[in-house]
């Protein structure tokens, strides 16, 4: 049996509508992984012991184990404690901490490299300790930080696969759902493949423009 | 003049770091409006000094008073950095490496402080920023940002920076240490400008004869201790003490070659 491309149109809405959902997911994601990036690199960097402690904890967690199990255990495993999310919510959260954690300890070494004077010349204006933060040093820190965590959120783009095995119809799922119906793995995988490449073509494409715009500043 | 209760206030300050004595019981009174050099050899303790003054460095003993309040008074710690921020306010500091905020453009650098800490309008804050460019012949470039400027421009607008939050006094740590030669007149005109009108200014500086021609006193500063001070044509002409004597003639050969 050979490649029949001719049956790939009778099934675009499907791929379509997964694609959107794999648009949309990674968005979500990415948002959380970015604010919540930031929000780890503070806590961990400046929070009190017995806020860093557990902090630490957490972070090793979803940097020391599969996000295919962080999936798993939020999705199914919080059900148990009366955590009954929807998938899309699921596969957001899993995937957003996941990365957020990764991102996380890029803005804290970019922190950290931030010159010094910048916050003794915000202090010495009057700004306090957590503005000097906000307004003067994580700007900085962020700016510098653009081209990795744009990696990152490729990376991100790629792994939103695995909320199909949550039962979020994105992509991946969606070209299974086709192949189920046609028998036609090849066809549909190399379809989805695709479309992956496209959105992370158009993904590559914005991020150039931040960096642009970020380099400006320079 | 001398009679006058003084403006800012240094009694005894002592700062250690571990075992290094960095200021050994320093005092020092500045009438408002006087404009006070510091000089003396690396690692002096001048910008400590300096940098006790806004409690960047605090002091390890001694009090520091601004007008009728003492800056490093003993407080709980979040009743403490709450009045530091408010007394911050009002001392404008001005740094060797200018310590402007890259990712923001010069406007975006003056209004900064006083839209967050004086809730400006975008309108007050521009008016202000305007102001404060045109004082230090800045204005024109407004919307540039900091990468884009020489070292005199930056500092310039470092200056402006700290002029925007109307402080009653000024800090000057080596302002034109950083600069490149042919730069450091456009920045001193500005101090000059600053000093004319009556802004009282504490100056650390390498530049001899800027000091002379500014400051209303200047203070020699080694190894922690004021050895000299007086008015500038005494430590410039006439200096009584041996090591002024020496750090000078130093200083004008280093300078001269
Ligand atoms: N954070 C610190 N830890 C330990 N020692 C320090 C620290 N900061 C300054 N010192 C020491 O304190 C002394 C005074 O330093 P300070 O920077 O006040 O000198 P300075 O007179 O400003 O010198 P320069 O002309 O080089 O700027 C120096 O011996 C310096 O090594
Ligand atoms: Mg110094």
């Amino acid at each position: 049996m050979g490649l029949d491309f001719t049956v790939v149109p009778k099934f675009m809405d499907v791929i379509l509508l997964g694609a959107l959902w794999t648009i949309a997911i990674t968005i979500a994601a990415a948002t959380l992984s970015f604010f919540g990036g930031i929000m780890f690199a503070v806590i961990a960097l400046y929070a009190p012991l017995p806020v860093r402690l557990p902090f630490r904890f957490f972070a090793w967690l979803f940097m020391g184990t599969p996000l295919l199990l962080q999936l798993f255990l939020i999705y199914f495993g919080l059900v148990q404690i009366g955590i009954d999310l929807p998938a899309f919510v699921a596969g957001v959260i899993g995937l957003g901490l996941h990365f957020a954690v990764y991102n996380s300890e890029l803005i804290q070494a970019s922190i950290l490299a931030v010159d010094k004077g910048q916050t003794e010349a915000a202090r010495t204006l009057g700004l306090s300790r957590m503005q000097a933060l906000r307004k003067v040093v994580i700007p900085q820190a962020v700016r510098d930080v653009v081209p990795p965590i744009g990696n990152n959120m490729i990376a991100l783009l790629k792994d939103s696969a695995l909320v199909s095995v949550i039962g979020v119809s994105e992509l991946t799922l969606s070209a299974q759902l086709a192949i189920g119906r046609t028998y036609r793995p090849f066809e549909f995988y190399v379809v989805a493949a695709v479309f992956y490449y496209i959105i992370n073509l158009c993904m590559e494409a914005g991020l150039r423009r931040i960096e642009r715009r970020t380099q400006a500043s320079r | 003049m001398t009679d006058q209760k003084p403006f800012v206030d240094i009694r005894n300050a002592q700062k250690s770091y571990g075992s290094l004595e960095v200021l050994k019981d320093i005092s020092l009174q500045v009438q408002r409006g006087q404009i006070v050099a510091i000089i003396g050899p690396s690692g002096s303790g001048k910008s400590t000094l300096l940098r006790a003054i806004n409690d960047l460095d605090p002091l390890t003993g001694g009090e520091v008073w601004l007008e009728d309040m003492q800056i490093n008074r003993k407080l709980p710690h979040r009743q403490y950095e709450a009045h530091i921020n408010q007394v911050r306010q009002d001392i404008g500091m001005v740094f060797q490496h200018f310590n402007l905020f890259p990712h923001l453009s010069v406007r975006g650098n003056i209004t900064l402080a006083p839209r967050l800490l004086k809730h400006l309008s975008e309108a007050e804050a521009n008016a202000l920023a305007e102001e404060q460019l045109e004082k230090v012949g800045m204005l024109d470039r407004i919307d540039y940002f900091p990468s884009r400027l020489s070292g005199g421009q930056k500092q310039r607008v470092a200056i402006a920076r700290a002029l925007a939050m109307k402080p009653k006094v000024m800090l000057f740590d080596e302002a034109t240490s950083a600069l490149d030669p042919e730069l450091v007149d456009e920045v001193n005109q500005v101090m000059k400008k600053l000093a004319e009108e009556h802004m009282t200014m504490i100056i650390v500086t390498h530049e001899m004869g800027f000091a002379e021609s500014v400051c209303d006193r200047v203070l020699f500063m080694d190894q922690g201790v004021v050895v000299e001070e007086g008015p500038p044509e005494v430590i410039f002409r006439d200096p009584q003490n041996e090591r002024t004597r020496n750090f000078l003639r130093k200083h004008l050969e280093g300078s001269n070659r």
